[in-house]
């Protein structure tokens, strides 16, 4: 009943958000100068009165400013998200084109970095001399490192000296292969950008891990353990490891909801059409019911997976209770 | 081994060899052969266009793509002779009224429809004159259509505009197939997915956000040709990234804001691509930087003179631009017709700058800035950031004080259009003819506050505006070109805006391609010649 009680609550909460979220981005993209009719003007270096009314009247720029927010919000009570200005596509129809190459991106990076990095943080926590310092410094680097720069030094000695992988783009163009073929056609592809994606979460999990390793050994219960007998090694599997892994949970938690939004530099670097780019573009464009409609869709599932976060959190640590 | 067989083996051995070497000789290809049919080239496209129907977009990108999708009734040589293309003759009355187009037979849409002189009516009359500025210039001045057969097509006009004949590029005036687009909404129409033109290429995918892709035109009018078997364009957003794939020949072609100058050095030093400057003649692009007429100190004619004096254009054009430009000399770039080089000249000079702004009453204050002004970068990439950076130094040294702002494109355009700048870098096309490009920029009627690629910097003279208006009409040649003449000097006195550079945009292709660029609209053109060396 707690449970039940909880996510219609949670529900309830997303709703209001949405509705918030929607009003705030419209408004706040609007205030931005220039609009739609202006950049395609700006495009085709030549422009009259003409054409950008037609263009205004096309978009429906023409009403007043409350009557298109009134229009949007019915709409997204629909879910129906609109058109794209520019493209003249359903937005949802270009979310869900982009969507699959970003998640294709951005979820296996976040397992390799969320694996590799509690794996790592965790056999760092007993290190000590040149392996610490080895451990820190390489995770500096990565952390600190601009993506794109380590992206243009993977393309640079991966692609360019040695012709490994592809330096650009998902897939090669027009090539008629079977579905494995294609398949491993769009594996090389993703290889350098999910690389270059995993490194900087990578340094940041097996830091996060490593110090919640070394907090979590000073605990009462661990001593008390010791007292008893057991191994170092029984100590660190079944009351360390599994203390210190929380806040890295937490963490992950916070970056799984980020997943759908991409990387705009990783997509821009290496020409990947996801939907972090599609965002970038439709900003830069104007393309109002396109960011509005990614900036919705990002912010549910935000949401939702907060939500469901906190209820692994729940469930991993005993001494939280979901209360309504 | 016997003697005698070791003397067969070594006779043989000595045979064949010889038989290799006068083989390699006798198979060098001879100079002229025969273009081999076959390959694909790959093209750097970038931003990525919403739509490449020529008629309802006509950005850059849209044109690359399009111009190989549809044709248009004429091309134009480098130096802007008008060369046929779906017209493949054509007459002007001698009072400069009629024009008679005669039309290539046996042409086809690519749905295989038949092409026909209703559907160059319907493109300019009915379509372009909705949907394409440019092609405005042309149809309002259109009184008549008619199309006597199907393959003539005569258009009348309500005075003389001999720069009518240099308007028919495929960018302009592409034709359009009225059995897909008569009666419909334009712009929504879902054959813009979907292009249908006559050119020498099909449109086969498009893999948003990732490629497009053409196919040979089987049925292309134009008999044997294109060679090509496909031309696909890469979309690829970052400068870095195409440098890159230029390099490793994962492109084979990129051009035009897709290159940045600072690389052009790196790329003239690879000897499997080509760097060149061709293809640009028409749009003979200028850049300036525009100064709105309207702000103090900018009103006044000596500051913008001054501002002249203090610019030196030959260090834009051979270390900012890297070779990839030439200093301007005045509102008509060298490649346009009618362009004056005797016009009055501003070369570098500090010291008649600051005298020009001391005979204006502008003392440097204590701190030695005689005035402030905000400068808006164009926010086309890297060069023009720093063509804005390099102004910045320069008007410093004369006591003028310049305070970048840095925006995106739609900001950029807004506020241009709307006048609230001070300064800003601009850059347009010239169009072959200063009718059509260039008079834009200073007549009085052309002055509209929201609309961009207007007379913005709102320079206003009768004499000007009237010998723009006299010249765009005048049938006869010289007296075209003695107006012309005058209206430029007009200009260079009084500097409504600081031109700085003519430029040549560079276009970087691997060597292997022949006939990149035939024509003045260089990779916009077809491609219908392209092949691949053997």
């Amino acid at each position: 009943m707690h449970l039940i009680r909880f996510l219609t609550y949670q529900c309830f909460r997303l709703a209001v958000v949405v509705l918030g979220v929607a009003m705030l981005n419209f408004l706040l993209i609007h205030s931005a100068p220039g609009d739609p009719a202006m950049v395609l003007a700006g495009e085709s270096g030549a422009a009259d009165p003409k054409f950008l009314e037609q263009l205004r009247r096309d978009f429906g720029l023409d009403q007043p400013l409350y009557m298109q927010l009134l229009h949007y919000l019915g709409n997204i009570a629909r879910f129906d998200l609109g058109y794209s200005y520019r493209q003249n596509l359903p937005v949802l129809a270009l979310i869900a084109d982009r969507l699959p190459a970003t998640l294709f991106l951005t979820v296996p990076a976040f397992l390799i970095s969320l694996g590799l990095g509690i794996y790592w943080g965790r056999h760092a926590a007993g290190r000590r001399g040149w392996r610490l310092g080895a451990f820190t410094a390489v995770t500096a680097v990565f952390n600190a490192a601009p993506v794109f720069w380590m992206a243009l030094i993977l393309v640079m000695v991966f692609s360019y000296w040695h012709g490994w992988f592809p330096a650009f783009g998902i897939r090669t163009p027009g090539a008629t292969q079977s579905l494995a073929g294609q398949a491993a056609d769009i594996a090389r592809h993703a290889v350098l950008p999910i690389v270059t994606m995993s490194l900087f979460y990578l340094a940041v999990y097996a830091r996060l891990m490593r110090s919640s390793m070394i907090e979590a050994m000073d605990l009462d219960f661990v001593r008390t353990a010791r007292a008893k007998g057991a191994s170092r090694q029984r100590i660190v599997r079944r009351h360390v490891a599994p203390n210190a892994i929380l806040p890295v949970v937490a963490m992950a938690g916070m970056q799984a909801g980020q997943l759908i939004g991409g990387s705009v530099v990783i997509e821009t670097v290496f020409a990947w059409p996801g939907i972090g780019r599609l965002a970038f573009d439709s900003l830069l464009q104007r393309d109002y019911p396109v960011l509005m409609g990614i900036l919705l869709v990002s912010s549910v599932v935000v949401i939702v997976i907060n939500v469901l976060t906190d209820l692994v959190v729940g469930y991993l640590d005993p001494r939280i209770e979901i209360v309504t | 081994m016997s003697v005698t067989s070791r003397r067969t083996f070594l006779t043989g051995l000595f045979a064949g060899m010889t038989a290799l070497v006068a083989g390699h000789f006798m198979a060098v290809p001879a100079a002229a052969q025969e273009p081999t049919r076959g390959g694909r080239i790959s093209i750097a496209l970038s931003p990525e266009p919403p739509v490449v129907m020529l008629g309802v977009n006509s950005s850059g990108p849209a044109q690359l793509v399009g111009g190989k999708i549809y044709d248009g009734l004429l091309t134009y040589s480098q130096s802007l002779d008008p060369m046929p293309r779906l017209a493949k003759s054509w007459e002007v009355s001698p009072d400069g009224l009629r024009y008679t187009f005669n039309l290539e037979e046996d042409v086809n849409w690519h749905d295989g429809a038949p092409m026909t002189a209703a559907d160059v009516v319907f493109s300019l009359r009915d379509f372009l004159s909705e949907t394409n500025p440019r092609a405005r210039t042309l149809s309002s001045r259109i009184t008549s259509y008619e199309t006597p057969d199907d393959h003539t097509v005569v258009l009348t006009l309500s005075e003389p505009f001999p720069a009518f004949i240099r308007g028919f590029d495929v960018s302009t005036v592409p034709i359009l197939p009225k059995h897909i687009y008569e009666g419909t909404d334009f712009r929504a129409n879902p054959a813009n997915e979907r292009p249908i033109g006559t050119g020498p290429f099909k449109f086969e995918e498009w893999r948003k956000g990732e490629y497009i892709r053409l196919v040979r035109n089987e049925d292309y009018w134009n008999e044997g040709k294109p060679y090509l078997d496909e031309v696909v364009f890469r979309i690829i957003p970052d400068a870095a990234s195409r440098l890159a794939a230029l390099e490793s020949g994962e492109i084979d072609l990129a051009s035009n804001y897709d290159i940045d100058p600072v690389h052009t050095p790196i790329l003239q030093q690879n000897p499997e691509l080509e760097v060149t400057n061709e293809g640009y003649e028409f749009l003979g692009h200028i850049s300036w930087l525009e100064l709105n007429n309207r702000v103090k100190p900018l009103d006044d004619v000596r500051f913008r003179q001054a501002i002249m004096h203090a610019i030196d254009r030959d260090f834009l054009a051979q270390r900012v631009w890297f070779g990839n430009a030439i200093p301007a000399t005045g509102p008509v770039a060298s490649v346009t017709k009618y362009y004056e080089p005797d016009v009055a000249s501003y070369p570098l000079d500090l010291d008649k700058a600051k005298a020009l702004l001391d005979e204006m009453g502008l003392a440097p204050g204590t701190d030695g800035v005689r005035a402030r002004l905000r400068l808006m970068q164009l926010p086309n990439g890297e060069v023009w950031t720093r063509m804005a950076e390099f102004i910045r130094e320069s008007l410093s040294k004369i006591g003028v004080e310049v305070q970048l702002e840095s925006v995106d494109s739609g900001t950029w355009v807004q506020r241009v259009g709307n006048w609230d700048y001070d300064m800003t870098i601009n850059v347009l096309g010239q169009y072959a003819d200063p009718a059509m490009g260039v008079a834009r920029s200073y007549i009085s009627s052309n002055i509209r506050q929201g609309v961009p690629f207007t007379n913005t910097e709102g320079y206003s003279n009768p004499k000007v505006d009237e010998l723009f208006a006299k010249a765009a009409s005048t049938n006869d040649e010289s007296e075209r070109a003695e107006l012309y003449s005058q209206v430029q000097k007009i200009l260079v006195d009084e500097v409504p805006v600081a031109w700085l550079l003519q430029v040549r945009f560079p276009t970087v292709y691997n060597k292997k391609f022949a006939n990149v660029v035939t024509s003045a609209i260089g990779v916009v053109d077809n491609f219908d010649s392209v092949y691949i060396r053997d």
